[in-house]
């Protein structure tokens, strides 16, 4: 048994798949850290990954990762630093091969153990698991799967920290996930470290909520941070978190010296209330982390202790993430210019609305923007304003319906409005819009026995 | 006195499906029981009145000074169905800063 650490720092090295390229660079080099963290996969991510594999098996992952581990890879094994990420997506088993491939490619052949999680895939057994009575209903509208079975184009269970630690124990030096929860890529090292129990549940939810407030990047440490942000210094080389957690469960957020951003109460207390449903229960595979008990304090210049957190036992139950094919949709625009660029840009709308209506075409939705005015804000936004004085408006008209042709048909008609429309029109140099297909989100639970994580190793 | 809650607190807001959330967080502690007073969960809903279709939920957070709201309806739909520019939501915090409630001199 080795010793255990005092402290653990973890840091956050992607907030999404497409996050800067420079950050996990930055966090392995720029001071001391134990692990890395990088969650990839949004919501609609695992539906295009799963149409990638089906044109390519050996596709199906995060690309972007295996650039960057080729980047910094030299770097995490000269230093021992430890890397979490759900980049697999659909295929964590070909993204691990990726990153052997690359690591030998770098001379680190035989230095670079890669553990794999997997069991997160529903997709080739949904249709064993609806006959067995799990319904899969949709938590929003109760719908029972099979409603949309035969549109279903990926299915998958969030895994939590479990399958991460077994990884770690077994001395995976980078862990490759699937749909493993963003919240579960530092949770699960911090268990390892401390060697804290599944069933310590203050201790889960405290890596709970430093997996919750480093697992968006930056936007803890001053990116997208509203109070006072044009005094936020040097955001062009904002520093990314670290959470440096010790074994009581208590951690600070820090960054690391001579970069940019700012981590005060200011800045973690935004990131805690983003995408907060109910404050007490927090929900995750490990554990529930009620966010009422969460005492911040500033302990220094950008370190921010966390205290207190207080945990749940988990449910018995996981979240199933279910894309389907739900139809199509197109978004036109036009910009029109003073005077009267609102008046122009509505007069255009009316005048779209009724050719559409002439022409029969049936719509699930028309939903219709005025950017510069009120896209955003609404009729909140015109309350004080000078509307004549408004100098270019965008109309943003974008219609929605479960066939492609009226939505073909909408695409045509944007066009003809700068001949045919209000004056002072401009700004349709993309040309004209195209129909997109709409892959839609299915959120579902199922019980926990009937999915089995599992971990293999690979070595480079 | 009126005071815009801009002078009074700052947001976040992100989404769940077709809800969205904001968090409502006092810029000093001593201004966060006059939030808890006045932006009620039926004042953020008429705030709100015409932009979402479902109901208002209002959440406390007293340990971060921080009022949850869970706006349903709010996102056309929300993620990938959502034909709005915002369709995470991500401004309904501070399209909220623009009210303005009743402060003592």
């Amino acid at each position: 048994m080795t010793a255990r650490p005092a402290t653990v720092r973890v840091a956050g090295g992607q907030g999404f798949w497409g996050d800067w390229l420079e950050a996990p660079y930055r966090q392995v080099t720029g001071g001391p850290v134990d692990y890395l963290m990088m969650d990839y996969l949004a919501e609609v991510t695992m539906s295009i990954l799963q149409k990638q594999k089906s044109r390519d098996p050996s596709r199906g992952y995060a690309t972007d990762f295996v650039t960057q581990m080729e980047r910094i890879l030299p770097t995490v094994v000269a230093r021992g630093i430890k890397v979490t990420a759900n980049a697999g997506g659909v295929n964590p088993r070909a993204c691990a091969t990726a990153v052997a491939d690359v690591a030998r490619k770098l001379g680190l052949g035989g230095k670079l153990r890669i553990g794999v999680v997997t069991g997160d895939d529903l997709l080739g057994r949904l249709d064993g698991l609806i006959a067995r009575g799990h319904t899969l209903d949709n938590l929003d509208t109760r719908r029972p799967l099979r409603d949309v079975r035969d549109r279903v184009r990926s299915a998958n269970a969030y895994l939590g920290a479990a399958p991460i630690v077994d990884a770690l124990q077994r001395g995976a030096q980078v862990v490759i996930t699937g749909r493993v929860t963003d919240t579960g890529l530092t949770l699960g090292p911090l268990m390892h470290a401390f060697g804290w129990a599944p069933d310590g549940w203050d201790h889960i939810a405290a890596g709970t909520v430093a997996g919750h407030i480093i697992e968006c990047g930056a936007q803890c440490s001053g990116g997208n941070c509203l109070r006072d942000w044009q005094r936020i210094p040097d955001m062009a080389h904002v520093g990314y978190p670290i959470v440096e957690a010790r074994a009581d469960g208590t951690f600070d957020l820090v960054k690391h010296p001579h970069t940019g951003g700012r981590i005060d109460v200011a800045s973690v207390t935004e990131q805690l209330v983003y995408e907060m449903g109910d404050p007490r229960a927090y929900i995750t595979p490990d554990g529930v982390a009620d966010f009422t008990t969460i005492q911040l304090r500033q302990v220094s210049k950008d370190r921010v202790r966390v205290s207190g957190v207080r945990g749940k036992p988990a449910t018995d139950k996981l979240k199933v993430s279910v894309a389907y094919f739900y139809g199509y949709k197109a978004i036109g625009t036009l910009v029109y210019a003073w005077p009267d660029a609102l008046a122009k840009a509505q007069a255009a709308d009316r005048i779209l609305r009724q050719r559409l209506t002439d022409l029969g075409l049936k719509f699930e939705a028309i939903h219709t923007e005025f950017l510069g005015a009120s896209a955003t804000h609404g009729p909140l936004a015109l309350e004080d304003v000078d509307v004549a004085a408004i100098p270019e408006v965008q109309l943003r008209v974008g219609v929605r319906a479960r066939e492609e042709a009226p939505v073909d048909r909408f695409t045509r008609e944007i066009a003809p409005l700068i001949l045919n429309g209000p004056p002072s029109v401009t700004g349709f140099a993309g040309g004209r819009p195209k129909p997109e297909e709409i892959v839609a989100y299915w959120p579902a639970l199922i019980d926990k026995r009937m999915v089995q994580p599992s971990v293999e190793l690979i070595e480079a | 006195m009126k005071k815009r809650l801009v002078d009074l607190a700052h947001a976040r807001s992100g989404d769940k499906g077709d809800t969205a959330n904001i968090g409502l967080i006092a810029l000093k502690p001593k201004d966060y029981p006059l939030l808890v007073k006045q932006v009620t969960a039926a004042r953020v809903a008429r705030h709100f009145k015409g932009m979402i279709t479902g109901k208002v939920e209002r959440f406390e957070l007293p340990n971060l000074y921080a009022l949850n709201f869970l706006l349903h309806g709010a996102l056309d739909g929300g993620g990938t169905i959502s034909l709005k520019t915002d369709a995470q939501g991500k401004v309904f915090s501070t399209a909220l800063l623009r009210m303005e409630i009743e402060v003592r001199k």
